[in-house]
């Protein structure tokens, strides 16, 4: 076979610069719409429950759960599933537990939540380090990834496609606010999920429309067995690890702070609930979808062209499983326009993770902790604004640092953070009357700081990128179970020999609004 | 009353307590089932693979009930929508609409 990967195909410019286009236009017309702190954190609350599930989606599809697990599945069969899985199943989590409080207590971030009756400046300091910790360790994985993939889609140099990254993701965000970035990604879930469904079709119709004759096919490879074969992940070192990685991709969801932001863009809690159930149904959907792509791809594709890349062999790697099927069974065109797709993927994930930072900065930190919560509207804007125009110069450094370090833990650690210093913090203040000030710091720390320093000990950051050739302290790959469980125990333990009367005392009040919702008047002026 | 109904009395109003039950209940029940499922996918997977890697047609059992686990959240959170979006924002509707107009 003869692949047109890594020439710049027309097609391919041709539709990554209507994609440009369109993007750019929303942006000119949010910007005028970007001014108060409500239209630049949250779009106003103007945007509706299934536009929301929509950008939800858009959110938390990234390049790398589309050509990854396709990838994945291509090479180590049910392994992609194992992720799949758990990436889907915090959805419910997030509905059941989360949301709901989080729209009516909340006014922009998650920080809101847990200090709506604890002390602000503690808990708004290390809610904020907590969400700027995660989106850094994501962002810079998008970005590796970002300029790795454009290198080989569109044989553009590193250097460039990620100045290129962060120059347009800072114009939707700087500009455009909540508003240019929700729409930037309800564009880009349509086209990724339009261009998945088609290669699917594509790939459903070689096998005459039967899973079974696809699963038959897949099973008379040479390594078909092994494929179809749930009990040989690699992702996990060992059984425990395995439940480890499983509940860091669950509540990980739960604790990350660009998806929690989204639930303050729409009017109400009926409209998180109806949003929560979009995403869920778009995004099991789409991994179906590529789990149907990496099986094809495992049969269509030639091994050595999925192989490690290395000057004078044709491997591309397992990530570009899919754009080879598609090219394969679509053609030229078909391939630059799933190059095209994750190009806009990677530019939307980028733009709502580094909103959520900058929102983490300036909302937070200079509102919240420096200004005491008496922030002048206009002042608070220019910050974020500047918060903007920072972290995207910090993403594109982190790319160049990173440039030549296998990234793919640094998903899984944002995860791990997630689920550790966030979520159980936000969970037990919801929750608990007698959760104190003093056990959400420590909860949030204790999480923060186990999980990353599991991670460095661990095969991971010990073997693969220290190269240290002595046993990693930490046999295990995902600190999650752990460090989440010590986060929960610290904050239950801390909270019991402290007391904070005044928390207490607003419980009631909290419990009236997060089950009743606020008043439209009280949201607009609180 | 209409200016800020005391939070305290809402919260010890039969109406408001009937609501917050009915409401946790359901949240626990869903985030069981959905623990339920997926830490036992999980479990299989770790600790019996044998019984995932039984043969179902070409494929392997571990599959459908992959497939099946992400079907099952998407029908729990539709459950969940359901009655929250009906049965619960009327109940909410009414213990708002009692507590002093307050809209």
């Amino acid at each position: 076979m003869n692949t047109q990967l890594g020439q710049l195909s027309p097609v391919a410019i041709a539709f990554f610069l209507a994609f440009i286009g369109v993007t750019l236009a929303i942006t000119y017309w949010a910007a005028r719409q970007s001014k108060t702190t409500a239209q630049f954190y949250a779009a106003g609350g103007g945007i509706s429950g299934f536009q929301n599930g929509l950008a939800l989606a858009g959110d938390f599809m990234s390049a790398a759960s589309f050509l990854g697990i396709a990838g994945l599945v291509a090479t180590g069969g049910y392994d992609g599933l194992i992720y799949s899985v758990g990436y889907l199943v915090g959805w419910p989590v997030v509905m059941f537990l989360i949301a709901e409080p989080l729209r009516n207590l909340g006014k922009y971030t998650f920080a809101d939540v847990v200090a709506y009756r604890l002390r602000q400046k503690p808990i708004k300091t290390m809610a904020a380090i907590g969400s700027i910790v995660t989106v850094i360790f994501y962002l810079t994985a998008q970005m590796v990834g970002a300029g790795t993939l454009i290198k080989l889609m569109f044989n553009l140099e590193y250097e460039t496609a990620l100045i290129a990254v962060g120059f347009l993701m800072i114009a939707y965000v700087l500009f455009g606010g909540m508003l240019a970035t929700t729409w930037v990604q309800i564009i880009k879930a349509v086209l990724l999920i339009g261009g998945a469904t088609l290669l699917t079709v594509l790939v459903m119709n070689r096998f005459g429309w039967s899973y079974g004759n696809l699963f038959s096919a897949v099973r008379a490879l040479p390594n078909g067995a092994n494929l179809l074969d749930p009990g040989q992940y690699k992702v996990a070192t060992s059984p425990l690890d395995l439940v480890s990685l499983s509940v860091g991709l669950m509540f990980g969801t739960a604790g990350l702070p660009h998806i929690l932001m989204r639930f303050y863009t729409v009017p109400d809690a009926r409209a998180a609930r109806k949003s929560v159930f979009v995403a869920t149904g778009f995004i099991g959907f789409f991994y179906i979808l590529t789990f149907t792509i990496g099986y094809g791809a495992a049969v269509l594709v030639a091994p050595q062209y999925l192989a490690k890349p290395a000057p004078g062999t044709p491997g591309f790697g397992n990530n570009m499983a899919a754009p080879l099927l598609a090219e394969i069974l679509g053609g030229g065109p078909f391939l630059g326009f799933l190059s095209a797709v994750a190009f806009a993927t990677i530019l939307a994930v980028v733009a709502g993770l580094t909103l959520a930072g900058a929102s983490a900065l300036s909302h937070d930190i200079y509102a919240g902790v420096i200004k005491g919560g008496q922030s002048d509207e206009k002042t608070e804007v220019r910050v974020a604004k500047m918060a903007t125009i920072g972290l995207g110069i910090v993403a594109v450094l982190m790319g160049l640092l990173f440039k030549t370090v296998n990234v793919a833990f640094m998903v899984g650690l944002a995860f791990a953070v997630a689920a550790s210093a966030n979520f159980p913090a936000l969970l037990m203040s919801i929750l608990w009357k007698k959760f104190t000030t003093q056990g959400a710091v420590a909860s949030m720390a204790v999480g923060l700081f186990s999980a990353v320093l599991l991670i460095v000990l661990s095969p991971t950051v010990w073997t693969d990128v220290f190269h240290f050739t002595s046993t990693p302290p930490v046999p295990m790959k995902n600190p999650a179970l752990i460090s989440m469980s010590l986060a929960f125990l610290t904050g239950w333990i801390v909270s019991l020999v402290t007391r904070d009367i005044e928390a207490e005392e607003r419980f009631e009040e909290q419990m009236v609004r997060s089950y009743l919702g606020a008043d439209k008047a009280t949201i607009a002026s609180h | 009353m209409n200016n800020s109904p005391d939070p305290v009395e809402i919260v010890r109003d039969p109406e408001f307590q009937n609501l917050a039950r009915r409401k946790n209940s359901l949240s626990l029940t869903l985030s069981l089932l959905m623990f339920g499922a997926y830490f036992g996918f999980i479990a299989l997977l770790a600790y019996a693979p044998d019984i995932l890697r039984a043969r179902a047609g070409a494929a392997t059992l571990g599959i459908p009930i992959g497939i099946g686990v992400i079907i099952f959240a998407w029908i729990l959170t539709g459950i969940y929508v359901k009655w929250a979006n009906g049965a619960y924002d009327a109940m909410v509707a009414r213990v708002r609409g009692v507590r002093g107009n307050r809209q």
